[in-house]
């Protein structure tokens, strides 16, 4: 309680610095301009796995950002071009060895690419961060039937909820079908990968593309268009090809704030500037959100995220 | 008792889950990149010892359970309860042969005990680590052999039977390590 020292050594501090200039010089070498967008906004996130710390602003509330994705589209649909952000984003409650409630998170958008394109820049720049030979790519629905042995994408919830109880022995009562899905993800799938190197899991089932477009297959099967990046079973990098459709969103907006009444969580309103955007016109693009903290303590061999941040959550 | 929100559960934290008493070991904070965030947490079963692991998701919460740990000193036992006291306050607690456990081999009277109350009453006793108890039955010593060498079976005044070196006779008085159950050294005389 009363150490004031930080949790980071010199020679982790020394690391970050080196590779947010890292990053940095990749970026500019790639003409893809650094941006700043707002960390305090009026409106937070409909998403029910994310929940803004709200801060009192005089008779208002404002929302501490869980990523800076919303302000850095309304740049993009204004014309920036490629951009990215370093900065800090804020999700209440998530707090373990490998999150802390603040952390650093690097987000960045490539005009006229898809998800997979976008994927193998993530690639490319993880593995030269972490020196590492290369990555993987599997589908969503490949990676469960390797791990789990089961065609997950068209199980039930019945079904998927046997397996579970197979597997894990115990599991918590009234999750839904994608809870299912993620916590076979979490408690499964993610040790299952924990020696595969670099991971590029791709083609989410439609239900869980988030901010991503929905998209068919050549066998006609309907996705997410989304990505996730696991390293060593450590999630780093989430990425979409961008849903551009304001009524798309707006719709699943509506949708996330019904999951939220239904769990007694509060509802959020939706980003009307973010939709105002979008209707008046979001260039085809992909973006990526990738842990900072995360892709240190990887580099670095940290087992808990407190050896990476100067103050960690208990010292801060 | 309050509720505790997966959030608040930290090492030490006293629950109850499934109708039983429980003090958390760990909490792991687990979530798939998107999505449903899940907490493992590990709990020791305060009445029965075992380790339990559950899943939770995030936010679920558990009811704190009324437990309280306390030292006082064995008075006796009538054949079916081990009565216990507070030194301070002179309280009576009557602790079954269930929450004495193994213990029972380590009780001697005026001696301390760490007793863990639940809603008031005993669930579990643990001796100190080290005790002094009189054998009450061994074979006799065999002269000269002072030192390293055999042991032999002794039973104590608990009924306890315990290796004890060659040298050490019927009446003495000796310590014991009461997590491993092993003879240290002759008792400090007193």
């Amino acid at each position: 309680m009363t150490d004031w020292r930080p949790g980071a050594n010199h020679a982790i501090q020394r690391q970050r610095a080196a590779l947010l200039a890292d990053l940095r010089g990749y970026f500019a070498h790639h003409h893809v301009m650094e941006v700043e967008t707002p960390l305090l906004c009026r409106t937070g996130v409909t998403d029910p796995a994310l929940e803004n710390f709200e801060v009192p602003c005089g008779k208002a509330t404002r929302f501490l950002q869980t990523s800076p994705e919303y302000a850095m589209k309304r740049l993009l649909a204004a014309g920036s071009g490629d951009i990215f952000q370093i900065c800090k984003a804020f999700r209440q409650e998530e707090q373990g060895v490998r999150h802390n409630p603040e952390y650093t998170l690097l987000e960045w958008y490539r005009l006229d690419i898809d998800h997979y394109q976008l994927a193998r820049e993530v690639g490319e720049l993880v593995a030269a961060v972490l020196e590492r030979p290369g990555w993987q790519v599997w589908s969503w629905q490949g990676v469960f039937q390797e791990v789990l042995g089961v065609g997950a994408h068209c199980a039930s919830r019945e079904d998927l909820e046997e397996l579970a109880l197979g597997k894990l022995g115990e599991i918590p009562l009234g999750l839904d079908r994608d809870g299912l899905l993620d916590l076979l993800m979490s408690h499964c799938v993610e040790p299952g990968i924990s020696d595969w190197g670099i991971v590029f899991i791709v083609d989410y089932p439609p239900s869980q593309a988030a901010l991503a477009r929905q998209v068919l297959d050549a066998a006609g099967e309907l996705h997410g268009a989304r990505f996730e990046c696991y390293v060593d079973g450590t999630e780093v990098a989430n990425g979409y090809w961008e849903c551009s459709d304001a009524s798309e969103l707006r719709a699943r907006f509506a949708a996330d704030n019904r999951l939220r009444r239904a769990r007694g969580q509060p509802e959020r309103i939706a980003d009307e500037y973010l939709l105002e955007a979008l209707t008046a016109g979001l260039p085809p693009c992909a973006g990526v959100a990738l842990g900072v903290d995360r892709l240190l303590a990887l580099k670095t061999g940290a087992q808990d995220l407190d050896a990476i941040l100067s103050f960690g959550w208990s010292r801060s | 008792m309050a509720n505790f929100s997966t959030n608040e559960f930290k090492s030490g934290l006293k629950v109850m889950l499934d109708g039983e008493p429980c003090s958390i070991l760990e909490n792991e904070f687990v979530k798939p990149g998107k999505g449903q965030a899940f907490n493992r947490v590990k709990l020791r079963n305060l009445r029965s010892g075992r380790v339990w692991d559950r899943t939770f998701k995030s936010g679920d919460s558990l009811e704190g359970a009324d437990v309280l740990d306390v030292e006082l000193e064995y008075s006796y036992t009538d054949g079916e309860f081990f009565y216990f006291m507070d030194p301070v306050s002179y309280d009576q607690h009557a602790a079954g042969a269930d929450a004495v456990g193994d213990t029972q081999k380590w009780l001697r009277e005026q001696e301390k005990y760490e007793v863990t109350l639940y809603n008031g009453a005993p669930i579990t006793v643990s001796p100190p680590n080290f005790i002094e108890l009189e054998i009450t039955e061994t074979d006799p010593g065999l002269k000269g052999d002072t030192a390293q060498g055999g042991s032999k079976p002794a039973t104590l005044t608990t009924g306890a039977v315990v290796r004890v070196p060659l040298f050490i006779s019927q009446g003495e008085s000796i310590r014991i390590d009461t997590r491993t159950g092993e003879y240290v050294s002759r008792a400090s005389k007193s």
